[in-house]
């Protein structure tokens, strides 16, 4: 597992207050992780200030996943 | 009217993180007060407080009890005391499993003075410092004062009526003379009412230090800060926590075969309509606010066993106490009153309701809680048992509650024995 996927893990299961082996690649914030529109925007505030990237609004709305976000990152650091 | 009992208590102090924890720290004489610990206060001029102490203090307050863990990161202090006692007097009602049909008739009024001053400040430092675009998304509904009962409400899905009172220090009492109303008008037939504060921040010291408001020469002493009635005062010790109560229709509690602590029998409010933080020299508000409250109880003064008292441990405390005489008359020498901020120190918006429960306890156990630190009464209080150092046995059969609040708003609840 990358480095990028595990900070990104560890953020979503703080910010949520979910079980950390619930928090799969696969696992979508709002149907799996019973995540909100708002819980949204501050995992992606979360995730610039970690990873010192910018995830504009755009963005933001096509990311539903642990995946999409460790795969928009990695995008954005490589 | 349809009358109106209490059959739940909530309650976060900083003498504990329950009932029965602050009850029996209360009545044992001890004191909540402290350093401040929350942030560093050495630049400020008041450096102690009436702090909610942590989950390994011996009474201190575990969040995780009855707060989501979600919700405990979104939301201030405040909101959180708020959950929790209201989740407490809910459990105590014995009311946390309704029907759909009652959740309809079950509702919230539990309010604040200040609401999420603490997260309004930092909010507002990360804006200057950050740009908007590091602003919170729960900054707005964390920090709101009806997101108590917003809350609440969520949490235990009672849809009947959702309310918060914001009258400063008044807004604990008002809650329950509200929310009380509303059960006798037949608006609801439950209600969860009360008030909560968690102002400890910074500006929230300096801001009621600047107003001459706090105690700032006993920052070495605090356990001997708050000094009520005595004639070394010099201001309020700030507190934190939350009181909430469950009122019940008293022909549902009593079908239902709840314990009923308290019949809430009086209310009485007015306004001074004279200063912004001072109460009017001659006691003309919370004399009248008393007088409508006995009006209303349909009861004589002589028949009120304790007051417990506004009594901040500033100027204020001797207006009270003339009232108190002017009204009561040969009375005031029968009744006993205290003041138990000199223990928790004032918890603003959380005052009235947190002291209500103070005052259904002394019904309960016939035991009234003391005002600490009186060492050397104020000229003007002869006569009357403000029951210094120690809690004291005596018959209580009912209770009265005073509560004013900047702005000059003030609220009286009566409540007896069923």
């Amino acid at each position: 597992m990358s480095d990028t996927a595990d900070r990104v893990k560890k953020i979503v299961t703080e910010h949520l207050g979910v079980e950390a082996d619930k928090v799969t690649e696969d696992a979508a914030f709002i149907d799996d992780l019973g995540a909100d529109s708002l819980d949204i925007v501050e995992l992606v505030m979360a995730f610039e200030e970690e990873f010192g990237v910018e995830i504009p609004d755009d963005a933001a709305e096509d990311i539903a996943t642990v995946k999409d976000a460790i795969t928009y990152i990695d995008k954005q650091n490589a | 009217m349809r009358r109106v009992v209490v059959t739940g208590l909530g309650l976060v102090t900083p003498l504990g993180g329950d009932v029965e924890t602050t009850w029996k720290n209360l009545t044992a004489g001890k004191s909540g007060a402290g350093q401040i610990t929350r942030f560093d206060p050495s630049d400020q001029k008041c450096t102690i407080a009436c702090e909610v102490k942590p989950a390994d203090h011996p009474y201190g307050f575990d969040p995780s009890l009855r707060v989501d863990h979600k919700v405990q990161r979104q939301v201030d202090p405040f909101i959180i005391f708020g959950i929790d006692a209201a989740g407490q007097a809910l459990e105590d009602a014995g009311l946390t499993e309704m029907t759909e049909e009652e959740k309809f008739r079950a509702g919230c009024s539990i309010g604040s003075g200040i609401g999420g001053l603490p997260g309004i400040e930092s909010e507002s430092l990360v804006l200057a410092e950050r740009g908007p675009g590091r602003v919170s998304p729960h900054f707005v509904h964390g920090r709101l004062i009806n997101l108590i009962s917003g809350q609440v409400s969520i949490k235990y899905g009672l849809m009947g009526p959702n309310h918060a009172v914001v009258t400063a220090c008044s807004t604990g009492a008002h809650s329950i003379g509200d929310a009380a109303r509303m059960i006798a008008l037949d608006d609801a037939d439950v209600m969860l009412a009360g008030g909560s504060e968690g102002a400890i921040c910074p500006i929230g010291i300096a801001g009621f230090a600047q107003a001459k408001a706090l105690c700032t020469n006993r920052n070495e002493e605090p356990e001997k800060a708050s000094r009520p009635y005595d004639r070394d005062r010099s201001g309020f010790v700030m507190g934190e926590g939350a009181g909430v109560v469950v009122l019940e229709e008293y022909e549902r509690a009593k079908a239902r075969g709840a314990n009923i602590y308290a019949e809430v029998v009086g209310y009485g409010l007015s306004g001074d309509a004279y200063h912004v933080t001072a109460p009017h020299p001659d006691g003309i508000g919370a004399y009248r606010s008393m007088e409508m409250a006995l009006r209303k109880a349909g009861l004589d003064a002589s028949e009120i066993d304790y007051v417990n008292a506004h009594g901040t441990s500033t100027m204020a405390d001797l207006i009270e106490l003339d009232a108190v005489k002017r009204l009561f008359g040969d009375a005031a020498n029968s009744l006993s009153m205290s003041s138990t901020k000199s223990a928790i120190g004032h918890l603003l918006g959380g005052a009235g309701a947190v002291e209500s429960i103070f005052c259904i306890l002394a019904l309960r156990d016939q035991l009234v809680p003391p005002t600490l630190n009186l060492d050397n009464p104020e000229e003007g209080t002869a006569g009357m048992d403000l029951v210094p150092h120690e809690a004291k046995q005596r018959e209580v059969k009912a209770v009265l509650n005073n509560s004013f609040g900047f702005g000059g708003t003030n609220a009286s609840v009566i409540m007896r024995a069923v």
